[in-house]
C-alpha cells in the first residue's frame, strides 16, 4: 500500500530543524518560558515530553483505523493523560528532587500542544514506523529548542552549565535576570530571531545558487 | 439510541478500562518508593520546623497516627515526634493534607511539644498555578519575606484558628496571616488545612502520646 504524507526519514528529519516545534511551530511554550532556567530541568522536562509524545504516538496510531472524527480529540487526551501520569509517577519515585523542581509543569504535559498536534497531525493519520519516528524527531527538535534556551539563561544567569559552575563569579557577573522569567522571553526572542536569520540567508543563498545555475 | 452512544464511544471505554488498569499497576509498583521518599522528606524538614530538634534522633521514633472526626468526617493524621539530642520531645511535626486551588495540598505543621505554638510550615507537595499559587512554598528572608516565613517567626497560637488577610497584619495580630498577592484561595487552603489538623481531638491525643513517650521504629531487616 501506497504510503501518504510524508515517509519515516523525512518526519524525523523535519521535526528537528525545519519544523522545530519551539523555533518554527511556536508551541510548547508554557515549558520552554517555564523550566529553561537550567540545564538539569529542561532536559528533564524534554525526556518527559519525549517518553510521552512517543508513546502517544504509537498508541494512536496503531488505534487510527479506529478512531471517530468527533472523539478523536478526547481519546488522544486521554492516552496522552496516561503516559504523562506515568512520567510524573516515575520522577516522584526515582527523582523526587527534580520532580519538585519541575512541580506542576509535568502534569501540565497533558495540555503541550506539541504533543497533541502531533497526534492529529502524523499519528492519527500514519502507520506506526512513521508516528514513532515523527515523535523522536519532533522530541529531540524539543530537546534542542529547551537546551538551546537553558544554555543561555544558565550560563549568563548563573555562570554554570548543568550545575558545575564554568564562568566564576569574579570572572562574569551573574545576570540574575536571565534566571527570572523576563529572561526566558528574551532569550526566546533573540533566539528565535538568530534561527529565523540564519534560515533566511540559507535560503536566499540557495536561491542565488539555483539562479546562476 | 443508547446502543448508538455505546457503539460510537466503545473505544473510549476500553482505552479508559485499559488506561485505568495500566496506571493502577504503575502506582501499586511506584507507590511505596514514593511514600519512603516523601517520609525522608518529612524528616529532613524536622529541624526546621520545629527548632533545635535532632533529625537522627527524632526519625528513630514511629510516628503518632491520631484519628479525628467521625464518620465520613474522619481524617488520619501522621504525625512525627521531634526531639533534641537526649531524646526529649520538643514538639510534633504533623502531615495534613486539604484541597488547594488546583489539587490537593500536603503540608507539615511544626507546633511545640504542648501544641500551643505553631513553630514552622512546610509544602510538602502542590499543584497550585505556577507563578501565583505556587509561591506558597516561598519561605523568602528577613528583607523579602514569603509566605512560609510568617509561619515560622511569628510564633501563632496553634490552638487559635488562622485567618487570612490581603493586607499585611499589625504587630499585635495574631495569627492573621497575609495572602500571597493573586492566590488567595490557595492561602486559605493552607490556612484551612492548619485550622483543620490542629483541633481540639488532636491536640488531646498528642497531650497523651507525650506523656506515654516515643515508641522506637522496628530495626530493618537485613
Amino acid at each position: 500500500m501506497a504510503q501518504d504524507g510524508p515517509t519515516p526519514l523525512e518526519r524525523f528529519i523535519n521535526g528537528i530543524l525545519p519544523e522545530n516545534p519551539i523555533f518554527r511551530q511556536v508551541l510548547g511554550m508554557c515549558p520552554t518560558l517555564a523550566v529553561t532556567n537550567g540545564m538539569k530541568e529542561a532536559m528533564t522536562m524534554a525526556a518527559a515530553v519525549a517518553f510521552v509524545l512517543t508513546c502517544a504516538n504509537i498508541v494512536t496510531s496503531l488505534i487510527r483505523s479506529l478512531l471517530k472524527p468527533h472523539l478523536r480529540i478526547l481519546v488522544f487526551t486521554l492516552t496522552i493523560a496516561t503516559f504523562v501520569t506515568i512520567a510524573d509517577r516515575f520522577l516522584a519515585a526515582f527523582m523526587p528532587d527534580m520532580s519538585r523542581a519541575l512541580g506542576p509543569y509535568i502534569p501540565l504535559i497533558i495540555v503541550n500542544c506539541v504533543i497533541i498536534c502531533r497526534c492529529e497531525v502524523c499519528a492519527s493519520k500514519q502507520g506506526v514506523a512513521t508516528a514513532a519516528c515523527d515523535a523522536i524527531g519532533q522530541s529531540l527538535g524539543f530537546a534542542l529548542g529547551l537546551a538551546s534556551i537553558a544554555a543561555v539563561r544558565e550560563i549568563i544567569g548563573n555562570g554554570s552549565f548543568f550545575g558545575v559552575t564554568i564562568l566564576p563569579e569574579w570572572a562574569w557577573p551573574r545576570w540574575g535576570i536571565m534566571l527570572l522569567p523576563p529572561g526566558a522571553f528574551l532569550t526566546l526572542g533573540l533566539l528565535m530571531g538568530l534561527v529565523n536569520h540564519v534560515s533566511d540567508w540559507s535560503s536566499q543563498r540557495k536561491k542565488a545558487s539555483a539562479n546562476k545555475a | 439510541m443508547k446502543i448508538k452512544y455505546i457503539s460510537q464511544a466503545w473505544l473510549v471505554l476500553v482505552l479508559a478500562v485499559s488506561f485505568g488498569g495500566a496506571l493502577a499497576g504503575v502506582d501499586e509498583w511506584l507507590q511505596p518508593r514514593i511514600k519512603a521518599n516523601k517520609l525522608a522528606a518529612t524528616i529532613n524538614e524536622i529541624p526546621t520546623l520545629v527548632p533545635h530538634a535532632d533529625k537522627a534522633v527524632s526519625e528513630r521514633y514511629l510516628p503518632v497516627e491520631v484519628t479525628v472526626g467521625e464518620g465520613k468526617f474522619q481524617t488520619t493524621y501522621e504525625v512525627f515526634w521531634a526531639l533534641d539530642k537526649d531524646s526529649n520531645p520538643l514538639g510534633w511535626v504533623i502531615k495534613a493534607t486539604g484541597a488547594g486551588f488546583a489539587d490537593k495540598i500536603e503540608l507539615l505543621i511544626g507546633v511545640d511539644a504542648k501544641c500551643e505554638v505553631i513553630t514552622g510550615l512546610s509544602i510538602l507537595d502542590q499543584k497550585e498555578t505556577p507563578g501565583l499559587g505556587n509561591k506558597i512554598e516561598n519561605v523568602g528572608d528577613e528583607n523579602q519575606r514569603g509566605f512560609l516565613w510568617q509561619f515560622r517567626k511569628y510564633g501563632h497560637h496553634a490552638d487559635e484558628p488562622l485567618a487570612v488577610t490581603t493586607a499585611s497584619p499589625k504587630m499585635n495580630e495574631f495569627n492573621k496571616i497575609k495572602a500571597v498577592t493573586g492566590a488567595t484561595i490557595s492561602s486559605r487552603s493552607v490556612c484551612n488545612i492548619i485550622n483543620e489538623a490542629l483541633s481540639g481531638q488532636l491536640r488531646t491525643a498528642l497531650a497523651e502520646a507525650l506523656t506515654d513517650g516515643p515508641t522506637s521504629r522496628p530495626a530493618k531487616k537485613e
